[in-house]
């Protein structure tokens, strides 16, 4: 047993020649700041301190030819998603606890100088909240320090150093999986911790995992659902990116708790970084004997697969996802055989989504009590959550369940943004949750505890985590036509009610937007939804009308306006615009019937002008000339 | 004869890389879709050669090929520009406004949803579901480059710069 990995060793050393460097540098690696140019960043910085003859090292290393290092100069790391993808390219300097924003290449040299040697503290790059509150560290950050971060905790360290992952207490969990429980102690172990599904459903893991360790083969697989095909929900790109050994860590105490020794992570290939990190993740856990056989020493063997996607939806449901990795048409199958019975090449089969996977390691690590400490008692644990469009901060974040909405929009968020990007405090209308299987959440669930019971009692889901926030110039029903039209693109044509029926939910909408509903479009659309819900197989038809149905719950005025006065409340629906210039506001500047590419508009000079609404096209170019706001219905 | 024989051998030159992926995947069925991601990213797309090649060699019949060829987004079967555009149509981008920068850049390119690519093979435009970059909506992907926070304007400048770099070259 010579082989058998040494954790705390490991651990201790990279504790040891972390605590000698002079500085650390964390430059987020993450899609978003690498878009931004955070990597050129990093070249700069390293370029600008080595000719201050400072040394910098990109890759930290512990130990060299079994010497230890003694590195002391600066480390320039990079780490995965730190969420505050808005803010980026981020950078923290360590042990300072400064956190600057918006970097670019032309900041490094004062950082270096004015930071880095004089330690001064550059204003200018500070986080500056709503408030007008410059912000030092992420400990000062609203954004931050209202969440509470498990599955994301481990997002500053650098994902393609597996010491660090184990400095950090990975691959414990695993060890004691393998070395010191039994199978069904693992399951009882996840199963009393009351970890719930992340991918949408929230259906028990443990229980799961008990089902597929029931079924007697020798052959089990154990998949990584990571297929994260929601529009606005991006949590498991950036666990993959910024955590990929927690992902492997999880699938590794699954198969143990089924009894498989062969997985294989499933990435959609619009995640090109995830799909690199998990590759590399997975050859440094084979070097370090952390995948392969006799793991820990113990019986117990284990392999890891990447797959990529090829771009479609419908592959993150089990059965689909499946026969994507066999090589087919990724079409859902009739349930039950469920996949614990029969899934990949016929063998039992566990699949989890990414972020259950790596909420395990610490359910192993510090025990299923420790787990349920917080979120509620049905839900419990952590959920992290994409927050998105019309909001103060957009970015990744990690709440207990039970967290209320207007705590992660007002106080996590900063606030609802008009569509000028400025907070006023009276533009929220609605967040979007669930993507394209969810529902919205009006201003009277502010204060609802949301979990995974709580959201389906108003006619929403948790779905993938995306929180879509819009503000009072949005069109609901615009919203639910970009979501049918969604799921219409992506149905696979399986079922007939799917396929035939969403195409029919987005004409009768498109009638709605274009003016030509009448008294029967709403009922149409209703008994069209349920008969899309009722007659499909797998999750995505069940769950494709869910946007109509919500959106029609909570906003019908909105709907019967469209329908029954032909007006569109916010006016985004430019078919039921009704341009008209206001006599009294009008100065007859011109400068409207000079724009207007149809002649539409006429008037003399210094006189009120008039639209003529038959040649009009509604391009609204006049209404974003004029200065005086004398143009309405657009 | 010997027009038989140099396409033959031109066709033998062609499917060099095919063969090297086929026998890297064991000419295994269950390999399909990461073989023809492999092929596609060589050649570009997926023709109809090269798609009853691929069956052939690994046993099937080339309706099961074209038949995932099809499903799977993102596998093209007509070739495409030099230059890609993906405008990302994600819920956050969409509220952002990203239809403002598809209809400015398909005006500009004279494109529409039916037919993305130019005449010239120079360009085509299309929109992807989510990029997962949501925090810096409305986004924009050219070939690998991306664009976050983008603008109308901002993406027509690109476009005049290919524009302008490509005349300088052909000019050349």
């Amino acid at each position: 047993m010579a082989n058998v990995i040494d954790l705390e060793k490991i651990a201790a050393d990279f504790k040891a020649a972390a605590g000698k460097l002079h500085r650390r540098i964390v430059i987020c690696g993450g899609t978003g700041c690498v878009a931004n140019g955070s990597m050129l960043v990093r070249d700069e910085m390293a370029r600008q301190l080595k000719k201050l003859g400072e040394d910098v090292e990109l890759e930290f290393k512990t130990e060299e030819n079994g010497e230890q290092c003694n590195f002391t100069g600066t480390y320039l790391s990079k780490s995965g998603c730190q969420g505050f993808c808005q803010m980026g390219p981020l950078v923290h300097i360590e042990p300072d606890k400064i956190l600057y924003t918006k970097v670019k290449v032309s900041d490094v040299k004062e950082i270096v100088t004015e930071t880095l040697v004089k330690g001064n503290v550059i204003d200018r790059l500070l986080y500056v909240a709503p408030n007008g509150e410059h912000c030092q560290g992420d400990s000062t950050i609203p954004f931050y320090n209202r969440q509470k971060r498990v599955v994301l905790s481990n997002c500053m360290i650098e994902p393609e150093n597996v010491k660090e992952y184990i400095a950090r207490g990975g691959y414990f969990g695993a060890r004691k999986a393998v070395t010191e429980m039994t199978a069904e102690q693992v399951c009882q172990t996840v199963l009393d911790a009351g970890l719930r599904g992340r991918g949408g459903g929230g259906f028990p893991t443990g229980l799961k995992w008990k089902f597929t360790l029931a079924s007697q083969n020798a052959k089990k697989y154990v998949i990584c659902n990571g297929d994260e095909g929601d529009p606005g929900a991006f949590m498991d790109r950036s666990v993959m990116e910024g955590n990929p050994h927690a992902v492997i860590e999880g699938m590794m105490i699954a198969a143990k708790a089924i009894g498989a020794d062969e997985g294989y992570v499933y990435v959609r290939a619009e995640y090109p970084l995830a799909v690199k990190r998990m590759h590399r993740a997975i050859a440094d856990a084979e070097k370090a004997g952390l995948l392969g056989d006799n793991l820990f020493g113990a019986n117990f063997s284990f392999r890891v697969h990447v797959m990529e996607g090829a771009g479609a939806f419908v592959c993150g449901e089990e059965t689909a996802l499946i026969a994507s990795i066999e090589g087919k048409r990724g079409m859902p199958m009739p349930k039950p055989p469920f996949p614990a019975q029969s899934g990949l090449w016929g063998k039992p089969t566990v699949i989890n989504n990414v972020e259950t996977l790596a909420s395990v390691p610490y359910i192993l690590r510090e025990g299923a009590q420790v787990y349920r400490a917080c979120g509620t008692e049905k839900s419990p644990g952590t959920k992290t959550f994409a927050l998105t469009g019309h909001v103060a901060n957009t970015g990744l974040i990690e709440v207990p369940f039970g967290t209320t909405l207007r705590e992660i929009v007002y106080n996590i968020g900063g606030g609802v943004t008009n569509n000028d990007g400025k907070v006023t405090g009276e533009d929220f209308k609605a967040v979007q949750i669930g993507g394209p299987s969810g529902g919205c959440l009006t201003k009277e669930m502010l204060d609802l505890e949301m979990d995974f019971d709580t959201l389906k009692t108003v006619g929403a889901m948790v779905g993938s985590g995306g929180l879509v926030v819009m503000n009072n110039q949005t069109c609901m029903i615009k919203i639910a036509r970009f979501f049918m039209q969604f799921t219409q693109n992506e149905s696979c044509g399986k079922c007939v009610p799917c396929r035939e029926g969403t195409k029919q939910m987005l004409a009768l909408l498109d009638d709605i937007i274009e003016g030509r509903a009448d008294e029967n479009t709403l009922e149409l659309l209703e008994v069209t939804a349920k008969a899309v819900q009722m007659g499909s197989l797998c999750g995505l038809g069940k769950t494709a009308p869910n946007p109509v149905l919500s959106t029609l719950r909570y906003f019908r005025d909105e709907y019967e306006s469209h329908v029954y006065k032909k007006i569109c409340p916010t006016g985004e629906c430019k078919a039921l615009a009704k341009p008209e210039i206001l006599a009294d506001k009008c100065k007859g500047c011109t400068a409207c019937a000079r724009k207007c590419p149809v002649g539409a508009i006429t008037g003399e000079v210094k006189k009120p002008h008039v639209l003529d609404a038959d040649k009009c096209i509604k391009c609204g170019a006049c209404k974003a000339t004029c200065k005086f706001g004398a143009i309405i219905g657009l | 004869m010997q027009e038989t024989m140099e396409k033959t051998l031109a066709m033998k030159d062609y499917l060099v890389e095919v063969n090297r992926i086929l026998e890297k995947n064991n000419y295994s069925e269950s390999r399909l879709i990461p073989i023809l991601q492999e092929v596609q990213a060589v050649y570009k797309y997926l023709s109809k050669d090269i798609i009853s090649y691929v069956a052939n060699s690994i046993g099937v019949p080339p309706s099961r090929v074209y038949g995932v060829a099809t499903f799977y987004a993102h596998f093209a079967l007509k070739p495409k520009g030099k230059y890609v555009f993906r405008l990302c149509d994600g819920t956050a981008c969409h509220v952002k406004k990203s239809h403002g920068i598809l209809n400015a850049i398909y005006e500009r390119l004279k494109l529409t949803p039916e037919k993305n690519t130019s005449d010239d093979l120079l360009f085509t435009v299309e929109t992807v579901s989510c990029l997962g970059a949501c925090g810096l909506a409305p986004v924009v992907l050219m070939n690998d480059e991306v664009h976050g926070q983008a603008t109308p304007d901002q993406i027509l400048a690109i476009v005049d710069r290919i524009i302008e770099a490509e005349k300088a070259e052909q000019s050349k």
